[in-house]
Order: C-alpha cells, then structure tokens, then sequence
C-alpha cells in the first residue's frame, strides 16, 4: 500500500463525516492558532523591549548605587551603603581610561511654569555628555554649559513638547521658565526625540546635574552614564568604573550595566514569558489532540465490519493501524495548517492596527506547532487505530 | 487442495466448552465446486471462517495446498487471505462510501498491485460479472444483485484459488440470485474453488457435491442430486435474512 493509497483511503473515510472531522479539525486549528499568535506576541514583546533599547546605543554603560550582579537586573534590597557623589563622577571621569564621556544624573518631577502655564515634568539633571551619550540633539539655541560639574547654573533645555506647552509658537530661547520655585532662563529646546524605554524624551528639561541637585534637595546622585570610546572597550570600562569606586567607598557598593546585559536579562525574561505562554497554548491542543482520539474511537466502533471486511480481503494488522493512524495524522495536519493560517492572520490584521508593536511569527514556533499537531495526531491516533487493528475478524464481521 | 484433518473449533462458553466444528475432516481438490449445508448453529459458518484463515482451529489441522495454516502468523494468514481466498457475503459488505471500481479494487491496495494494473483488473472483473457500465455508481445506487455481484468481482479480482460464498444469494430474488450463481459457477468452470453455504436445497443440489452438517460436524457426504429427502437438511428453513 503506497503512501498515497494510504492518503486516499483516509481522505474518502474523513469526508464521509464531514461535519464530524471539520470539528476536530477546527479544535486542532484553535490549539495550533493560540500556540502561533501567543509565540508572535511574545516574540513581538521580545522584539520591542530590544528594540526599545537598541535606540540607546550600545557605547555606553551606567553606574548606579547598590550591589547586585552585573547582569542588567536593577540593584536588590538591602539599601545603599555609600551614595553616589559628583566626586564619584569627577573620580570616574579622571579614572576610566577608554571613558570618553561622563554623564552624573539626578532626576525627579517638578512643575515647570511660564506665565500662567504649567506642566508637570520629568526634570533632569546632567551634563552636556548625557546629550551626547543619549544622542539628543538641540534643535534651537545650544546644549547645557560645560565645565565644573559642581557649577549649578539657572538655566534648561526643554524637551519639544514642554516648549510647545509652555510657549506655543513663541520662540522658548532666552525666555525665563519657573522650575518649581527656581526661576531659569531657556538657553535651548531639543528635537523630537519620541519614546526611549518608555521615557518621553520630548516631556523633560535638562538642567545641569548641580542645579537639579538643588532643586530636589540631594546630595547623592541617581546615577552615572559613562559613554565609551568603542563598543568593544564596554566591558573593560565597567570594570574599572566599579574598581575605582570601590577603592574610593572601601567596598564594592555600585553595580554598572551595560545596554547588552539589560537586553540580555530582559530578552531571557521575555523568552520564559513567551515559552509559558506557547506552554499555556498547548495545553489547548492537547484537549484537541483528546477530540481526536474520540473521533477516531467512534469511527473505529462505526467501521467495525468494515474493518472486518479490510481483514478478509486481506489486509493486514499493520496496514489497518497505518490506514486509521494516517486519518487521525491527516485531521491533525489540516488542522494545524488551518491554524498557521488563523493565528498568521491574527497576527496580521494586529499589525496593521498596531503598526509599532513587531508581532512577527518566529519560524521555529511555526515549525513546532506544526510538528506537535501531527506528532499529537499520531500520538492520540495510536489507540483507536490499535484497536482497529486487533479486532478479530470473525467477530468484526458480524458486528452490528 | 484443502485437507482438513480432525479440525475443532472450541468456544468457552460460562463454564462449558462448544464445539462449534467438531473433529472435522474433510479435503476439498482444487476446482471442485461444494455446497455446505445444515441448519442454523450446524457449524457452516464457523467452517467457511475456518476454510478462510478469519479462524484458527482449536485443534486439529488445516492444510492449505499442504501448507499448515494453523501455524501461520497473523501478517502470514493475512497474506493467505489476501492471495488464495476471496469471500463472498449474505450482506456484500460493500463500502458505502466508495464506488463499485473502488470497491473491486480495494484488495489490490493491500497487495501492492500497480496503480495501472489495477484499473486494468477491476475493468476486467466488472466485465466478467457484467457491469463495467456501472463501475462508478455506488452501492446505494445498485440493485441486490449488482451489489453481490460487484462483491464477486472484489473477490476475485486478486484471481484467488477459492471463493467462499457465504449464503450468496441469501438477500436476493430468486431472479438476481440466479444470475449470481450463473456468475460464480462459471468461474468454478474456469478452474476457481468454490465453497458454497446456502440453506437453499436447489442451489446446494447444484454443487459437485454438498457437505451436510450438524451439531459441528459432518454428517453426510452427498453426490450432486443425492441431497433430495436427506432427513437433516430437508426441514431447512429459509436463509435468515
């Protein structure tokens, strides 16, 4: 019996019960839809926090207080035995022989004010290296001042649309602004920028990092980016910066990261969400896989004589099993190329509306469903078509 | 030839053993054309089962062109099925889903034959049984007769060297069961062993010779005519239907 006779006969015995087969059909098709669209999102999900990141730039890394590993998670309970200071900033600015750039930061939210208009905003505190490390360009006027990090002078950078708020079409440059109860003179306004890490960089104002120590009444800073010299120079930079400032606290109190660990951690964190959801998914197609085998178990009693018939004619018990098993594997893999095709357009019609979410169907997941549909199919057909085969002939005949 | 030497066909039973075959012997030549009759629990049935490798003996042996069937495997006896016997029923025990080409060719598939061979084969078939006109109707659209006959063309269309027909006309007129005996017997003249079991005196009085049974066994051997007035078989009632 050729592979293609196997197919025939399975074909014609599925058709007779169409109804019947097209159910199972579609719970196979649901199974393998839910496993491809939940494996696109969460390769999507994937895919955006990189994404995200990758906009950051890879030739940098950060400081911040606290000790845990340096593989991208935010530092852990315990509190922070040393702050970090400008000096700290100033140590790794002199210290960090590939460290190009050095960025301290102090950050909160403040309202800033012109006039009778206000908005509450993030407001930023740093250096003009935190523009360049961020790639933030100014689009009118010029960039924070330069020179002695402890020099606080009274003046911001507004984000795009702070300068539309506050000013609508008025040009903002040279303008006085109230950050909280500091009043301060607008010596530029940045480009559009978007979202950075789900960070509006167009809602800010930058202030040099002094001045915004002072307006939040701190004496520590949030923490330093330190931008490197070449991509390659990442590593050796974050182990000096944590070298120097352990020498400097008496002990290793700060963690660096680095873009590539954070994605790392993250993109680790996001395959275990995507495995646990195609898990989750499965599941579905094991309870389609059960249809199966209570398909195949009704055909089986339905075509009892006729079994019995296939055995006087002179099949054998083998070519019975492989003539019930390959309907069930047929109903699985049409099944499954049904629901290819049902999670596929799914996960098209979400992207035209969610054109920024990457929802993108990873070939493995494709190849997976496909293989554990049949796989299921042969797996749950095994008993039916077993059974099939051991029916005694005589007995199968006179079946009623 | 068929030689069957002390066969018995023992079922469990509750507490107690039934012989449905009780130490049979028997040889059958090959071509010779033999009717089974008996009434009902006599053990026909259960011999043609026999006679066609769907039952093994209990005890006893079944030589088939001296070959010992009893000690075939599974995939062996199904061989044998496939090659030396075809099988003709009461019910057709057509496909319904399949048409009558399909149906005759449904045999092949299991031996491997050819894809252009079979067609050649069923065409052939159909032809000798008188319906290549309706090779692609299905059951449900023939007559009794052209079904049983479209089971005589599957039957035979792998040329095996016995036909065993149980109760062939048994769901016929007597018109159409006329034709599908006019069919087998013709091809017992071409050589084809033919077993026949039937409740029908005429159509037993036809064979070669006819193999009374009772209670499982055999307990007449009678020649072509002989069967008239036989005390076992002339009570016999209709075939059940």
């Amino acid at each position: 019996m050729t592979p293609g006779d196997l197919g025939s006969i399975a074909l014609t015995a599925l058709s007779r019960h169409g109804l019947r087969t097209s159910m199972s059909l579609v719970g196979v098709a649901i199974g393998v839809a839910a496993v491809v669209a939940l494996t696109s999102l969460g390769e999507g999900a994937r895919r955006y926090v990189i994404g995200q990141f990758s906009t950051l730039g890879s030739n940098f890394l950060v400081v911040l207080p606290g000790k845990t590993e340096t593989t991208g998670a935010l530092p852990g309970f315990g509190g922070v035995p040393n702050d970090l200071t400008l000096d700290d900033a100033k140590a790794l600015r002199r210290g960090v022989p590939k460290v190009s750039l050095v960025a301290p930061v102090s950050m909160g939210n403040e309202t800033v004010a012109h006039r009778e208009r206000r908005r509450q905003v993030m407001v930023l505190g740093s250096t003009p290296e935190f523009l360049e490390i961020r790639e933030l360009d100014v689009a009118v006027g010029r960039t924070l001042p330069g020179g002695e990090l402890d020099r606080g002078t009274q003046v911001v950078v507004l984000g795009a649309t702070v300068a539309d708020e506050l000013f609508g079409a008025e040009p903002a440059v040279g303008r006085a602004v109230r950050v909280g109860d500091w009043r301060m003179r607008v010596i530029g306004v940045l480009e559009r920028r978007g979202e950075q890490v789900g960070f509006d960089m167009d809602d800010l104002v930058i202030v040099p990092v002094a001045t915004a120590m002072r307006i939040f009444n701190r004496t520590s800073l949030f923490r330093v980016v330190l931008g490197v010299g070449a991509h390659h120079d990442v590593d050796a930079a974050c182990s000096r910066a944590v070298a120097i400032l352990t020498e400097r606290h008496g002990e290793e109190d700060v963690t660096c990261i680095t873009q590539e660990s954070v994605v790392a951690s993250l993109s680790s964190i996001l395959n275990a969400l995507t495995m646990a959801l195609t898990g989750i998914a499965a599941v579905s197609l094991s309870v389609a896989g059960i249809g199966i085998m209570n398909l195949m178990l009704v055909s089986v009693s339905e075509r009892t004589r006729e079994v019995g018939l296939l055995k006087a004619i002179g099949a054998g018990n083998r070519q019975i099993l492989a003539i019930f098993l390959v309907e069930a594997i047929l109903i699985a893999a049409m099944g499954g190329l049904l629901g290819l095709a049902l999670g596929w357009s799914g996960i098209r019609i979400l992207a035209l509306v969610y054109p920024a979410f990457p929802a993108a169907t990873p070939l493995w997941a494709v190849a997976a469903a496909l293989a554990t549909s049949v796989g299921m199919g042969a797996l749950f057909g095994v008993l039916p078509a077993r059974r099939a085969a051991r029916l005694e002939p005589v007995a199968a005949l006179a079946a009623r | 030839m068929i030689e069957l030497d002390g066969v018995y066909r023992t079922y469990a039973m509750g507490g107690h053993s039934l012989h449905a075959l009780h130490d049979v012997s028997e040889t059958i030549e090959a071509g010779d054309y033999v009717a089974v009759v008996g009434p009902s629990g006599s053990g026909k049935s259960t011999l043609l089962n026999v006679l066609g490798c769907l039952d093994r003996p209990s005890r006893g042996a079944y030589r088939l062109d001296g070959e010992d069937v009893g000690s075939l495997s599974e995939e062996e006896l199904s061989g044998v099925r496939r090659h030396k016997i075809g099988f003709v029923f009461q019910s057709f025990h057509l496909i319904p889903r399949l048409d009558a080409a399909e149906n005759v060719a449904f045999p092949m598939l299991f031996a491997g034959v050819p894809r252009a061979e079979r067609r050649e084969r069923v065409a052939a078939a159909l032809g000798t049984v008188g319906l290549e006109a309706r090779a692609h109707h299905r059951p449900a659209e023939l007559s009794g007769g052209e079904q049983q006959r479209v089971a005589i063309a599957r039957a035979t269309v792998m040329r095996p060297q016995m036909l065993l027909a149980d109760e062939p006309t048994g769901n016929l007129d007597s018109s159409s069961g006329r034709h599908v005996m006019e069919v087998l017997e013709a091809m017992n003249a071409d050589g084809l062993t033919l077993i026949v079991v039937t409740h029908d005196l005429a159509m037993a009085g036809r064979a070669n010779r006819a193999l009374v049974m009772e209670d499982g066994q055999v307990v007449r051997r009678a020649a072509r005519g002989e069967l008239r007035g036989d005390p076992v078989v002339a009570p016999l009632p209709g075939p059940p239907r």
